[in-house]
């Protein structure tokens, strides 16, 4: 398959490629390609120009500072995944970037790529979201940093507006007493999530202090589960309850579910419990 | 559309070209120098017949434009062996363990074992089936290719040590 013809312009720096969005109406940027590439050569889209921002090593790498956590927007799926800061840190991203696509997917995809495409099936935003992560926006007017939970506004739709450019991810580092983990359920072929859950459960002397839960790949964004934190907040972190809390997630996912040819709307509304319950259980057990 | 200049290095040899921008690393590679090692099989990066190296890690070269390499240090299964023809052992042990049938998904496979073995030099069964997620085969089944993996892990440990 052929991409349609477009132009192709290589930033120099993060300045460089704002210029370059601005002379450009209509380009795309181009990190590690994996998401975009494809959408190109089916066809749908067909910028003008890419801007190629994937020689910026001023977007790469992970930084730990005091208790939150930056991440370069080209660090790669591959590097997230081998960080021994983000294994300690916020072990369910690490675990979700282990299992996005395939090892060579994981040596191009970049975690700004991916987080900017905003895919419902994807794994990252999903973990951004449970974890409260917020990110960094260079754009015509200056910087701005815009949370998880406002980013995502609906099927590869971001607040990202024309001439921004997504340059980190930052988050909370994970607090003491704090499991956390990321279950999916992979397509055998894509290996995208059909579902996919992140939990963060804080626990003190059995019971469950605090909880985040996220899910996507159900419906067009990645989704907070208010109903199932509340059913866990002040319970104990034993299986029953656990499961109990899991099925609440029927109540937070609304009617706008996501079906296709390999799994129906109907089997997604019906299995997302179980995979909710497979989270919340490796969450409390890293606790 | 402006053509762009790229210089990349395949095999240990430099070629200049100017390409246009919407051309994929696979087709680059392809219509260079009769380098058909490396197949287009599925063309959305799920099969993994276009793995090739760049810079030493694996790439999908069908998700990868040529201009993204410029610069780069190609591999493909073309330059795999070692210059007087000996082949790598991964090669040797695909050959020796049947890990292959017909032969279409063999260069990628090779590929990924090579990944496999650059992050994790000897790994579990379990590492190397999940490292061998991005390859589809429709020929051997897997178990064979498991097999070459982990002969191929003893095999390059045991002319470390």
């Amino acid at each position: 398959m052929f991409a349609p013809q477009f132009g192709y312009h290589r930033a120099s720096s993060v300045a460089e490629a704002g210029e370059l969005l601005r002379s450009n109406p209509g380009a795309k940027l181009l990190a590690g390609g994996h998401s975009l590439i494809p959408v190109l050569k089916l066809r749908l889209a067909a910028p003008p120009a890419l801007i190629d921002i994937g020689r910026l090593a001023e977007l790469r790498g992970i930084a730990v500072d005091g208790g939150s956590l930056r991440l370069g927007a080209l660090t790669t799926h591959a590097e997230l995944a081998a960080s021994p800061e983000l294994q300690r840190h916020a072990p369910a991203l690490a675990q979700a970037a282990s299992v996005i696509g395939d090892p060579a997917v994981r040596n191009r995809g970049t975690i700004g790529g991916n987080v900017a495409h905003a895919d419902p099936a994807s794994d990252l935003p999903t973990v951004l979201v449970a974890l409260g992560a917020a990110f960094e926006i260079a754009g015509a007017g200056g910087e701005r940093t815009v949370p998880a939970a406002e980013f995502f506004q609906g099927m590869m739709a971001t607040a990202l507006g024309d001439g921004d450019l997504l340059t980190a991810v930052v988050l909370p580092a994970r607090p003491p007493g704090q499991g956390q983990a990321y279950v999916k359920f992979a397509h055998p072929a894509s290996r995208y999530a059909v579902i996919g859950v992140a939990a963060a459960l804080t626990v003190s002397d059995g019971a469950c202090t605090a909880a985040a839960v996220a899910v996507g790949g159900l419906v067009p964004v990645p989704l907070r589960a208010p109903s199932v934190e509340g059913a866990l907040a002040g319970g104990p972190v034993a299986a029953d309850a656990l499961a109990a809390a899991a099925d609440r997630v029927a109540a937070d996912l609304g009617d706008d579910l996501i079906g296709d040819v390999f799994a129906s709307a109907e089997y997604r509304r019906a299995v997302a419990a179980v995979w909710v319950r497979r989270a919340l259980e490796a969450a409390a057990q890293a606790a | 559309m402006v053509k762009v200049p790229v210089a990349v290095r395949v095999n240990g040899r430099l070629y200049e070209r100017e390409v246009e921008p919407r051309l994929l690393l696979v087709h680059f590679l392809r219509d260079l120098d009769g380098l058909t090692g490396t197949k287009v099989g599925c063309d959305t990066s799920q099969c993994g017949s276009c793995t090739v190296l760049l810079d030493g890690m694996t790439v999908k070269s069908c998700t990868c434009l040529a201009v993204q390499a410029d610069g780069a240090a190609i591999t493909t299964i073309e330059g795999l062996a070692a210059e007087n023809g000996a082949l790598h052992p991964l090669q040797e042990a695909f050959w020796n363990q049947h890990g292959l049938q017909c032969g279409f998904c063999t260069p990628g496979m090779i590929f990924a074992a090579h990944e496999i073995l650059r992050t994790s030099p000897d790994p579990s069964d379990e590492e190397i089936r999940h490292g061998l997620e991005g390859n589809l085969c429709r020929c051997t089944g897997y178990q064979n290719i498991v097999r070459s993996v982990r002969a191929a892990a003893d095999a390059m440990q045991e002319g470390e040590g």
